[in-house]
């Protein structure tokens, strides 16, 4: 028997590298020892992104993308599909907890310093990962055909009226129609389930290469590679993803499906965060909700635009908060790259950052006042002067010197 | 810095108003698990709700199926415009005639809980009071100028609204009975109110009952696996020092 195997395995290598892969990728890439509860998000946005590709080849079955019959089938997914909530439920929620994933995936690099060489360009794929994540979640979120669908749509799209001398065209021309239409849902099924998908798994693999070409950063933010033992040329720090990561992220997988079912099984719509309660009014465009906002996940960039005056420097604004992230490797000029060696500085920097984060997250959420727009702006200076002073501010920071090898 | 936190704390109140009409809601407290009340609410929504309001995305099969009531039972009790079981509870009235005797459609109530809360239902079906000025005669304190009559106002009697000034000179607009002996019709009609929001929330999401009881068996799958799990990691990394 294990011959028929080992000779087929061979059969394959002849003309796949698939053992070559397998060594490459899992059982000889080497990763560091030293991992932390951080590490365990991008496994887990993998696992999530799986995971929304599954459910929603399960809900593309059943949904109509029609205006006239979008919302009626997503309760006909709801009541008359068997386990059509289960799915609908894990789709929807599993969106609400991909962006949670992110966002944590994307603070860890920003504590261990994941972004500096030679990662430049892994965080820059991850970038654009998120800006896709956001596109994608923008296009499903029209689908359900409900007044938060809609009006949300139709706030974001016509920004793009901003754009002066072609913005108007530019806008008539996304959604297909001068309003929100059957048109705007035919294409955004479209771009929800084909377009964005695919580029999304190619820049999961593109991520996920580049990666394991430099090898993956640590808590302690040093090289493992400069420390290889010098017989086997494998770093000294290093362990095999396979079995090691392997078995240990399947621990995390455990854990985060366990809090997942909570909310999908007791909470579905987490207090109208995950699924908006206007969402469950069909979309209506004579009536224009007194309260429109976007999901939780997209509120610290609503607040950006609003807190500025100017609806195209807004959208500006609200470009900029995402476009200067892709400047991060070259604006952090410190000597060291984890936060467990850089000093006070950075560390107060960033904690008005996650302040300044979650505020206009919060903000976001509210009907605008002067007292929130004032808040708003001063989270957005914050937020802009995190980045656009870094290379100052970590260069006169006091670090500590970094270890050789990784602490426990 | 201090002052920047102390000031965002005074700012989280806000979210806690939320819009209805700035009127208190009262506590629907029902129970979907509750068979007997939601068949009690089934019986009031096909009788007086549906005259003017669909359920489009509800069968009454499976309205049956959830309340314990078998095909005869549903034939006999709840379907009076409707042959087949595994119809929905659409209703016959053009939404264009609607729309002219009522200023707009009455909305399809499928999913009207998910949207309102059952809270709000059950406070908006007790709060109509008589208001002259509005072509239906009534008002109602959660949903102002509201474009339905007070269909059940048999069952609640007629209220009407009062101001009063409570002792911090605060404005208060209170509803009372306008005939005290309507006072045992009213107090029978919360129950019923309670019954009716408890079955418009159970038609919201009839999946909520079945999830509910899925749900920790899943989850405690998934705490054994996670047992396994972390017992096959704590094996293999024994050699990592």
């Amino acid at each position: 028997m294990s011959k028929i195997l080992t000779d087929s395995l061979e059969w394959i290598d002849a003309r796949y590298p698939l053992s070559k892969m397998w060594n490459e990728h899992l059982a000889q890439y080497y990763a560091p020892k030293n991992f932390n509860v951080w590490y365990y998000f991008g496994s887990l946005a993998l696992m999530v992104l799986v995971m929304q590709i599954f459910t929603g080849i399960f809900l593309a079955v059943n949904y109509k993308p029609d205006a006239a019959l979008a919302f009626a089938s997503v309760e006909y997914i709801m009541r008359d599909v068997e386990y059509g909530w289960l799915i609908r439920y894990m789709h929807a929620i599993g969106a609400s907890f991909f962006f949670l994933i992110v966002y944590l995936h994307m603070f860890r690099a920003l504590i261990y310093g994941s972004y500096r060489k030679p990662r430049e360009l892994l965080w820059i794929i991850g970038v654009f990962i998120y800006l896709c994540l956001m596109a994608e979640s923008f296009f499903g979120y029209l689908l359900p055909w409900g007044q938060m669908s809609y009006w949300g749509a139709q706030v974001i799209i016509s920004l793009f009226g901003a754009i002066p001398y072609v913005g108007e065209d530019l806008a008539v021309w996304v959604r297909g129609d001068f309003v929100i239409g059957d048109a705007t849902l035919n294409r955004f099924f479209v771009y929800h389930v084909v377009l964005m998908p695919i580029i999304l798994l190619a820049l999961a693999v593109v991520h996920i290469i580049a990666l394991h070409e430099v090898g993956s950063n640590n808590p302690d933010g040093i090289e493992i590679k400069k420390n290889k033992d010098p017989k086997t040329g494998i770093p000294k720090d290093g362990i095999p993803f396979h079995p090691y990561y392997t078995v240990k992220d399947i621990v995390g997988i455990a854990v985060f499906l366990i809090i997942f079912s909570v909310v999908v099984f007791y909470a579905p719509e987490m207090g109208g965060y995950f699924l908006e309660k206007n969402n469950f009014l069909p979309a209506d465009p004579m009536t224009t909700p007194e309260h429109i906002e976007p999901l939780w996940y997209f509120t610290p960039f609503y607040a950006i635009l609003r807190a500025v005056p100017d609806k195209f420097f807004g959208v500006m604004g609200m470009g900029g908060a995402i476009v200067v992230l892709f400047f991060l490797p070259w604006l952090d000029r410190s000597p060291v790259k984890s936060i467990r060696y850089k000093g006070w500085i950075f560390k107060s920097a960033l904690a008005l950052f996650v302040i300044s984060f979650f505020g206009l997250g919060y903000l976001g959420m509210q009907t605008v006042t002067p007292t929130t727009t004032l808040f708003a702006q001063i989270f957005s200076v914050i937020y802009f002067a995190f980045f656009l002073l870094m290379p100052w501010y970590s260069k006169w920071d006091e670090t500590k010197p970094e270890p050789e090898r990784v602490t426990d | 810095m201090r002052r920047l936190i102390l000031a965002f704390i005074l700012l989280v109140p806000g979210i806690t108003l939320a819009s209805s009409g700035g009127v208190e809601l009262q506590q629907a407290g029902n129970d979907i698990s509750d068979r007997a009340s939601l068949q009690a609410g089934a019986k009031l929504f096909v009788n007086y709700c549906m005259g003017c309001h669909s359920a489009n995305y509800v069968r009454y099969q499976r309205v049956g199926q959830d309340l314990g009531l078998s095909d005869d039972d549903l034939t006999e009790n709840l379907m009076f415009s409707s042959e087949k079981v595994g119809e929905t509870m659409s209703i016959a009235m053009d939404k264009y005639d609607a729309e002219r005797w009522f200023g707009v459609t009455p909305p399809d109530l499928s999913v009207i809980a998910r949207a309102r809360g059952t809270d709000w239902l059950y406070t908006y079906m007790l709060s109509f009071y008589l208001d002259s000025s509005r072509p239906w005669g009534v008002n109602n304190l959660v949903f102002k100028d509201v474009g339905m009559p007070h269909v059940m106002w048999d069952q609640q009697g007629w209220q009407k609204l009062v101001h009063t000034t409570d002792e911090h000179g605060h404005e208060k607009a209170e509803l009372v009975l306008v005939n005290e002996a309507d006072k045992d019709k009213a107090e029978q009609y919360k129950k019923d109110m309670r019954n009716l929001a408890n079955f418009l929330e159970y038609m919201g999401e009839p999946a909520k009952l079945q999830r509910e009881s899925l749900g920790w068996k899943v989850i405690l799958f998934l705490v054994i696996f996670l047992g396994f799990a972390y017992a096959l990691k704590k094996e293999y990394w024994r050699d990592v020092h």
